[in-house]
């Protein structure tokens, strides 16, 4: 089955996840979870590592934004919005709106300019009927994850009813096919050693079956483990192999930049290898070479 | 049995079940007090394991193994320690641990049921990605002092309030002490959500929850 093009819109135009387009990296970084410094700017209503995040992240090859304001106890519809204003301050990248709450989408996606992408929805019936029809009305598309009332399982076949469930709920509320992307969930490869396998089992059976864009938060897989960035970079090249077009990661660490380009190349989505040549010269020119 | 215990520890880090459930049983059998096999062998282990991971030096697969071996450990250790615990202790009450719905991290929460029962407390752990029917079912049925709710999600740690709500709903909040903790959870979110205490690691939940009985420091 040929999958649609999931198509993500900026001002500075198109991003399009598909098969014959080159991976889509989009950016980790701007999200307070675990970052004690960010957490305190957002608190402070300062954006100085914001705006450096993003636009560190797309000087780095991120080609979307991932965009989070989630600090339990605090105003996150304000604080997302901020985000968001302050990002469309330096980059014009299609930006991936990183909330579940209604009333911070509300406050957040009309500003993002665009078609954006929202992450994230479950298959569990309240976050179906809580956020499907937010997504449908601002045109948007959304990430779908493989969980359900039953919680995370690591059964492919079980993450592929999840998925299953989001696809038929988007489709009942208009939204098309194209414009859901299923993430599979990416649990840590430290504390279960099937962890990889069964989500690229899931990232099969999800393209061949439902026939929708697959996704993922990729860093995740590394957690706990010495050397990370080397992991994550391995990961995301089987990954892409195996059908994934667009991951959640950090481009800043040179080893996922550099296997995102060169798994491109080696999968025939970069001509010539006109982008990895492209970047050799820029870190070249970047080193006074 | 200073050197079973050192035994106990370094098999314990080592994640070597053999090792570790020998020296645990040669404690038992020579009659060394289980608190102190806990505390000095077993706590000692995880302790050290979790300043190591700290520094980078220990890595999740190990300190997986490791829980794991712990709570084999503790299977032997807990028979003991429940026969020669004082009942009259205040120290003795029930603490429910949950890692919420949507929610699989459950190794902190697992520390901290090492801590609170290494401390003398009762653990009644009702594992990972627990929902709120579930804890508030539990509430109703065990009557514990205290429940523990751990999220490692900025997704789930909203759940956290879900259960506060459902245990108001079921007319239970006033029965119970609920105590949170969890990466991005903060003093302040547990404050708004009126929790009643807030850990940052295991040895702090375990002073929160000797505060929240009553108990002395």
């Amino acid at each position: 089955m040929s999958l649609p093009r999931t198509r993500l819109e900026g001002p500075g135009g198109e991003v399009v996840i598909a098969d014959d387009e080159p991976f889509v990296l989009i950016g980790e970084r701007i999200n307070p979870t675990g970052r004690r410094r960010l957490t305190e700017e957002l608190i402070a209503g300062d954006m100085t590592t914001v705006r450096d995040d993003a636009r560190r992240q797309v000087e780095a090859g991120a080609r979307v934004l991932d965009l989070n304001a989630g600090i339990p106890g605090f105003d996150e519809p304000a604080m997302l919005a901020a985000v968001v204003r302050a990002v469309r301050e330096v980059v014009d990248v299609p930006l991936c709106i990183d909330s579940s709450t209604p009333e911070a989408l509300e406050a957040a996606v009309p500003l993002a300019e665009g078609k954006v992408l929202i992450n994230s929805v479950t298959a569990e019936e309240r976050s179906l009927e809580r956020l499907l029809p937010l997504v449908a009305r601002f045109g948007a598309a959304v990430i779908g994850m493989a969980n359900d009332e039953q919680g995370i399982s690591m059964d492919p076949e079980r993450r592929l009813a999840a998925a299953r469930r989001i696809v038929e709920a988007a489709a009942d509320h208009g939204i098309d096919r194209a414009d859901v992307i299923i993430d599979p969930l990416t649990m840590p490869v430290g504390a279960a050693s099937d962890a990889a396998t069964s989500l690229l089992a899931t990232v099969r059976l999800v393209r061949e079956e439902l026939g929708v864009n697959v996704s993922c938060g990729a860093s995740n897989v590394s957690f706990g483990m010495p050397a990370r960035p080397e992991i994550d970079a391995a990961f995301l090249a089987i990954a892409i192999a195996a059908g994934m077009n667009a991951a959640i990661a950090n481009p800043l660490h040179r080893e996922v930049r550099k296997a995102v380009l060169a798994t491109d190349v080696l999968l025939g989505r970069d001509p010539a290898g006109a982008r990895w040549i492209a970047d050799h010269r820029a870190e070249a020119a970047a080193r006074g070479g | 049995m200073a050197h079973d215990l050192e035994i106990l520890q370094q098999a314990l880090i080592a994640a070597d079940p053999g090792e570790a459930l020998a020296a645990t049983e040669r404690l038992l059998a020579a009659g060394v007090a289980p608190t102190t096999i806990l505390e000095e062998g077993m706590a000692a282990a995880m302790f050290e394991l979790g300043e190591r991971w700290k520094r980078g030096e220990a890595f999740l697969p190990e300190v997986v193994a490791s829980a794991e071996v712990f709570k084999r450990c503790n299977e032997l250790v807990e028979p003991a320690l429940l026969a020669t615990r004082d009942p009259d202790a205040e120290a003795n009450a029930l603490v429910v641990l949950a890692t919420v719905k949507g929610d699989l991290h459950d190794l902190g929460k697992n520390m901290v049921a090492a801590m609170l029962r290494t401390s003398g407390f009762d653990v009644l752990d009702l594992g990972k990605d627990v929902s709120a029917d579930r804890i508030v079912e539990v509430v109703r049925e065990q009557a514990p002092q205290i429940v523990g709710l751990s999220a490692l999600l900025t997704t789930t740690v909203p759940y956290q309030e879900t259960v506060i709500r459902r245990l108001e709903d079921a007319g239970l909040r006033d029965a119970v002490k609920v105590m949170v903790g969890g990466a991005p959870v903060t003093p302040e979110w547990a404050e708004r959500i009126g929790a009643d205490g807030y850990a940052n690691n295991a040895p702090e939940a375990v002073e929160i929850a000797r505060k929240l009985v009553g108990a002395p420091q």
